[in-house]
C-alpha cells in the first residue's frame, strides 16, 4: 500500500510543537516549533546529530511525554485533550515501540514477553496466547516461543520486541534505534521485517544515525538543534 | 486497575526472586506468630479467671464481722462479735437471697487409725453447700435434721479422703478431730486450686452445731455465733445495689447506731480476682503491644525491600507504562505485591504463632485460647500492615516519569 503524500487526513500530525526541558538554571529547547505530518503506511526515517530533538519527538508522538507547547494530533485526536489513562490507552492500542535495547523482560518467555501490551488491554481479547503465538511466527520465532530472552540472540530478541510492539494491532509503530545494539547483516533483517510491516499499512517512523538503516524508509526527515532542516521523499 | 493481572503479575515477581521475597516475609512473620502467641496466651488466662470467678459464684456476697473498737484500741480484722444463727436467719428473708451458708472454721488434725492429718475443719449449715454449688461424688451430704441433733458426721474433701483413705472406701468410716469421733458419711466434689492458691479440697466439713458444741468451741459472748456467711444473690440484681441493701439491713439487725462505724464488711470475692487478674490483664496488653511493634518493624522490612525492587525494576514499569500500563496497573501491581508478601507470610506466621502457643501450654504450663477470631485479627493485621507500607513504594513506582524509567540503566 504505497502512501499517497497529497491526500488523505495525515495519521499524525505535529503543529508547531515545542519542547523546553529545564536542566539547572539552563532551559533547554529540544524542539523548537516542529510542524510535520505522518501518512498511514508510509515509513519514515528521522535522523541528526544526537540532541538535535529527533528521540524527543519519538517520545511526544508516542504519547510518552507531552509538548511544552503547540498540538499534538493521532488519528485525529488532540492528545492535549487526553488524561494520563486515555495515553496509557492510546499506547496499549495504537502503538507499538521498539527500542534499542529491546526492553524485555529477562524471566518471562519470548510468548509472556509479546503478551504483556495484551494482558494490559482494556478489551482483552478471548485468546491473548493465541495472538501472541500469531505475532511470533510474523517474525519468524514460532519455533522460540518458549524461549527466555537470553537463550535467544540479539536479533531474535529484536524480534520478539517488534512482535509484542504488533500484538495490539497499532497502527503506528515507533522504532528507537532498533539496529543499534545489532550487527549489519542482523540489520538488514530488521530493517527487511520493518519495510514489510509497512507495506501492511503500519505506519514505521524510526529514528536512526545510520544513513544505510535510513535507506530502507520512504521519507526521510533530518533534524538539528530542534528543528526539521530537510525532509526528503523518495521518488519513484 | 486490573486486578487478575496485578495478582499474576505480583505472584511472577516473587516467584523470580524467592529468597529474597522469603526474608521479606520473615519480619511479618514472626510478627504475625508473636502477636498470635501473646493474644492466645492472654485470652487463656482471662478466659482461666472467669472459670475462677464463676467457680467462687460470681454472684456471691461475703460478709464478715469488722474490726472492733474499745475504748480507743483498734483490734483487727473479725474482732467484732461474730454474726448469730438468728442474724442468718433474719437475712434468708431478703428477697435477693437464693443461698445463704453460715461458716465457722478452724484449723484440726484429723486422725483415722494410725493415720493421721492437718486440715481446715469447717462447721456450716445445709445452705452452705448451695451457695458454692458444691455436691458429693460418693454418700450424702448432712441434713438439717443432723444440724439440729449436732449429729458426728463429717463429709470430707478429696485431697482428705486421698491421704486418709488411700485405696479404701472411706464411706461410713470413722475419723477423730480433737478427739471427737466422726462418721464419714460423703465425699466432696474435686473443686480443685482456689484463686488464692490453696487446695479447696484438703477439707472437712461438719455441721456448725457440731463444731461449735463438740470440736472447735463456742464463742465466749456469743453462743449461736457464725463466723462467716455468704449469700448467693438472685438473678436480675445489680451487685452493688444489693451489697448496699444488704448492709443497710445489717446495721439494723446488729443494732449499730446512725453515725458509727460498720462493725462488719461485705465483699464481693469475684471483685478480688478480677482486681488481682488485672494485673495479669496488663501484663498481657504489654505484651500484645511489644508484638505489634515487631509486625510494625516486619512492615518496614516491606516497604524496605519494595523500594529496592521499585528502583531495581524501573526499566520494566518503564516498559509496561510504554506498553499501555495505567498508573493503577502499576500502583495494583507493586500494592499486590507488598498485600501477599504479608498476607504469605501472615499465614506461615499463624501456623507459627499456635505452635508457639502451644509450647508455652505444654511447657510453661500457661493457660492459652486459640479462637479464629485471634487468627483472623493477625491475618488482618498483617493484609493491613502490607496495605500501609507497600503504598508509599507502589506509589512511587506508579508515578515514574515513563521516558526516564526507560532509560534508567
Amino acid at each position: 500500500m504505497p502512501a499517497n503524500p497529497t491526500s488523505a487526513e495525515p495519521l499524525i500530525k505535529c503543529v508547531d510543537v515545542t519542547k523546553t526541558y529545564i536542566m539547572g538554571e539552563q532551559q533547554v529547547h529540544a524542539l523548537n516549533g516542529v510542524s510535520v505530518d505522518f501518512i498511514a503506511g508510509e515509513m519514515t526515517a528521522i535522523m541528526g546529530p544526537s540532541g538535535s530533538g529527533k528521540s524527543t519527538l519519538m517520545n511526544l508522538i508516542g504519547a510518552l511525554d507531552v509538548p511544552t507547547s503547540g498540538d499534538l494530533f493521532i488519528e485525529g485526536r488532540n492528545l492535549a485533550n487526553l488524561g494520563a489513562d486515555e495515553l496509557a490507552d492510546l499506547r496499549n492500542k495504537t502503538i507499538g515501540f521498539v527500542f534499542q535495547q529491546f526492553n524485555l523482560l529477562n524471566r518471562a518467555t519470548a510468548l509472556t514477553n509479546v503478551k504483556l501490551p495484551l494482558r494490559y488491554s482494556r478489551n482483552p481479547l478471548a485468546d491473548i496466547d493465541a495472538r501472541a503465538a500469531e505475532c511470533l511466527s510474523m517474525v519468524g520465532l514460532s519455533d522460540r516461543m518458549d524461549h527466555r530472552p537470553m537463550q535467544l540472540s540479539g536479533g531474535q530478541q529484536q524480534r520478539v520486541a517488534i512482535a509484542r510492539a504488533l500484538a495490539g494491532h497499532p497502527s503506528i509503530i515507533l522504532a528507537d534505534e532498533p539496529t543499534g545494539a545489532l550487527d549489519s547483516r542482523t540489520s538488514n533483517e530488521i530493517m527487511e521485517l520493518l519495510v514489510n510491516l509497512s507495506k501492511q499499512g503500519i505506519t514505521v517512523i524510526l529514528v536512526t544515525h545510520e544513513e544505510e538503516v535510513a535507506e530502507y524508509a520512504a521519507r526521510k526527515i533530518y533534524f538539528r538543534d530542534g528543528v526539521i532542516v530537510a525532509d526528503d521523499r523518495k521518488t519513484k | 486497575m486490573k486486578l487478575k493481572l496485578a495478582i499474576s503479575s505480583a505472584i511472577e515477581a516473587l516467584l523470580a526472586n524467592v529468597l529474597r521475597s522469603f526474608l521479606t516475609m520473615l519480619g511479618i512473620m514472626i510478627g504475625v506468630a508473636s502477636v498470635m502467641a501473646m493474644m492466645a496466651i492472654s485470652e487463656g488466662a482471662a478466659i482461666q479467671v472467669d472459670q475462677q470467678i464463676s467457680a467462687l459464684g460470681a454472684s456471691n456476697l461475703t460478709v464478715r464481722p469488722g474490726a472492733s473498737r474499745r475504748g480507743g484500741r483498734h483490734s483487727g480484722a473479725n474482732s467484732a462479735p461474730p454474726f448469730t444463727d438468728k442474724q442468718v436467719q433474719i437475712l434468708q428473708q431478703e428477697p435477693y437471697v437464693t443461698a445463704i451458708s453460715a461458716r465457722n472454721s478452724g484449723g484440726v488434725t484429723v486422725v483415722s487409725g494410725s493415720d493421721n492429718w492437718a486440715t481446715q475443719l469447717y462447721g456450716t449449715n445445709v445452705g452452705y453447700f448451695e451457695t458454692q454449688s458444691w455436691g458429693v461424688t460418693a454418700g450424702e451430704l448432712f441434713t438439717q435434721r443432723q444440724i439440729s441433733q449436732s449429729a458426728a458426721v463429717v463429709v470430707i474433701g478429696k485431697t482428705v479422703a486421698d491421704t486418709l483413705f488411700e485405696g479404701t472406701n472411706p464411706l461410713g468410716q470413722m475419723i477423730r478431730a480433737k478427739n471427737v469421733p466422726l462418721r464419714v458419711i460423703g465425699v466432696l466434689e474435686e473443686k480443685g486450686q482456689s484463686s488464692f492458691g490453696g487446695d479447696r479440697d484438703d477439707i472437712v466439713i461438719v455441721p456448725i452445731t457440731t463444731a461449735r458444741n463438740r470440736i472447735l468451741g463456742a464463742h465466749k459472748t456469743t453462743p449461736k455465733h457464725v463466723s462467716s456467711i455468704e449469700i448467693s444473690v438472685a438473678d436480675g440484681y445489680i451487685m452493688a445495689d444489693v451489697q448496699n441493701q444488704l448492709e443497710d439491713r445489717l446495721r439494723e439487725i446488729r443494732r449499730i447506731k446512725p453515725g458509727a462505724a460498720d462493725n462488719f464488711r461485705v465483699f464481693n470475692i469475684a471483685d478480688f480476682v478480677r482486681a488481682r487478674s488485672s494485673t495479669q490483664a496488663t501484663m498481657g496488653v504489654l505484651l500484645a503491644f511489644t508484638a505489634a511493634v515487631s509486625l510494625i518493624v516486619g512492615g518496614v522490612g516491606v516497604m524496605n525491600i519494595m523500594l529496592v525492587s521499585v528502583t531495581e525494576r524501573t526499566r520494566e514499569i518503564g516498559l509496561r507504562m510504554a506498553v499501555g500500563a495505567r498508573k493503577g496497573d502499576i500502583l495494583g501491581q507493586f500494592l499486590a505485591e507488598a498485600i501477599l508478601l504479608c498476607l504469605i507470610g501472615g499465614l506461615i506466621g499463624s501456623a507459627l504463632g499456635v505452635g508457639a502457643a502451644e509450647l508455652a501450654a505444654n511447657v510453661g504450663g500457661f493457660p492459652i485460647s486459640i479462637s479464629p477470631m485471634i487468627a483472623a485479627t493477625a491475618l488482618s493485621a498483617a493484609i493491613f500492615i502490607g496495605l500501609f507500607f507497600g503504598y508509599f513504594p507502589a506509589r512511587r513506582a506508579a508515578q515514574l516519569n515513563p521516558i526516564e524509567a526507560l532509560r534508567h540503566e
